[in-house]
């Protein structure tokens, strides 16, 4: 069981500042995260594009600003717990039991969820049959690329994981490479990488084509799969992959109670508290009259939760306003010596 | 005002009015159409307010930027006449849109 005064569900940036400003503030944290890595949309979605709106900062990638708040959270030591989703809560007394998808359990004063627009989960494919087979011969990722030696894979995408791993798995297996158009989103060096190797004959490019069926028994053993123009083919297959980017599910918050609107957590304004006390939501995924879908405003919001968690962790203290400028207490909480 | 027709995957049609400059996915928000998530608020980085446009208006439309067809790539089906509908600026020319809805965004 970890114990710690407040639960953060969400490491992009509105989730990593609420834990700089509960640390400013004295109480501990640790961070849950789906994603295998910090930083949320800004490093799933748009790592090297540029973010022009961040205050007192003119220009930053996403990578950057995710780099920027993890040092400057450095000082806290925070704990991360990543690949985890959150799925159960519970009450007890006046704390909150919390489990984790891989069974890690939490027992904290409040909660922050700074969750996005949810949890990111792979795109999967539209045709119905894939459900049958998917974590036996359908993948959306790879654990183990040894399972593919000497065998035929079919891939589906056009973006960077899947032209890496059509190059890379065309040294060991027999790859078809399948896209719904001629132009991909990957890197250009990889492109004219995949279409050096299908002239070369040890890759097979599929341009303008789409899934139609999967077919097999206990596993797959051919794609059906039709060019734009309404020809099918049917290509021998012992495992299929799809590279489709992620997507965002709100996944089990919606069974916890809260006031939910289109995918949005209601809160106040005042602490960005939820209908339920000692939940709190930020960023992104809470909703207000006058929400702004910005990082400044998740940061505003990770500031003012912060405060709102003090009394359910802290309940016979009073909380102090204080500038790090000259607060000691706050100085010493970031290990600055003078 | 822009009427902008919104084909829902139930098959119920919802005609409304959508103020110039907003964009086709707002139009639909704003009036509670379902089926359109726009999951990043209109970054044109998420692909699930992508709807499919009645083929006669695909030349009326303003062409693709560079990164709708590499989000496309991304949605639920696509097809030829997909389009995300963050892109899509309401406009004079645009009155008597119609778009289908895919049967699910992700």
């Amino acid at each position: 069981m970890n114990k710690t005064d407040v639960l953060i569900i969400g490491a992009g940036p509105t989730g990593l500042f609420c834990a700089h400003q509960l640390g400013i503030i004295g109480l501990s944290c640790e961070i849950v995260d789906n994603l295998d890595k910090a930083g949320g949309q800004c490093i799933e979605l748009y790592p090297d594009k540029p973010i022009y709106d961040i205050p007192a900062v003119p220009e930053c990638t996403g990578e950057e600003l995710t780099n920027n708040l993890l040092k400057q959270i450095k000082p806290f030591n925070i704990k991360f717990h990543l690949n985890e989703r959150v799925e159960e809560l519970k009450k007890n007394k006046n704390r909150w039991h919390v489990k984790t998808s891989a069974g890690i359990e939490f027992d904290v004063a409040a909660i922050v969820i700074a969750g996005g627009v949810g949890s990111f989960e792979p795109r999967k494919f539209p045709v119905k049959e894939c459900e049958k087979f998917e974590g036996n011969s359908l993948f959306y990722s790879i654990k183990d690329k040894s399972i593919f030696k000497d065998k035929t894979i079919s891939i589906f995408g056009g973006g960077d994981s899947a032209l890496d791993w059509a190059i890379e798995l065309s040294n060991n297996s027999k790859v078809n490479l399948i896209h719904r158009r001629d132009g991909f989103s990957g890197a250009e060096a990889s492109v004219q990488k995949v279409k050096e190797l299908n002239e070369q004959g040890k890759l097979n490019l599929y341009t303008k084509f789409q899934m139609d069926s999967v077919l097999g028994d206990k596993n797959i053993e051919k794609v059906k799969i039709k060019h734009d123009e309404g020809e099918s083919k049917e290509i021998k297959s012992d495992y299929v992959l799809g590279f489709f980017g992620l997507i965002m599910q709100l996944g089990p918050i919606l069974d916890w109670g809260l006031n939910i609107d289109k995918k949005t957590v209601q809160v106040n304004t005042e602490n960005f508290e939820t209908n339920i006390n000692g939940i709190f939501a930020i960023g992104d995924i809470c909703s207000y009259p006058g929400k702004l879908k910005l990082i400044l405003s998740g940061f505003h919001e990770g500031a003012l939760a912060a405060r709102g968690c003090f009394k359910y962790a802290k309940p016979d203290e009073k909380l102090r306003f204080e500038f790090t400028t000259t607060s000691k207490a706050a100085q010493e909480r970031l290990g600055i010596k003078k | 005002m822009a009427k902008i027709t919104y084909h829902t995957h139930d098959n119920k049609i919802h005609t409304v009015d959508v103020q110039k400059g907003l964009t086709v996915m707002e139009g639909a928000i704003q009036n509670d159409i379902p089926g359109i998530d726009a999951d990043c608020g209109g970054g044109m980085a998420c692909a699930t307010c992508h709807v499919y446009v009645k083929e006669q208006w695909l030349d009326k439309l303003p062409a693709k930027e560079d990164g709708e067809e590499d989000m496309l790539d991304m949605a639920f089906e696509p097809k030829n006449n997909s389009r995300l509908s963050c892109q899509l600026i309401v406009s004079d020319e645009l009155d008597g849109l119609e778009v289908n809805i895919p049967s699910k965004q992700g």
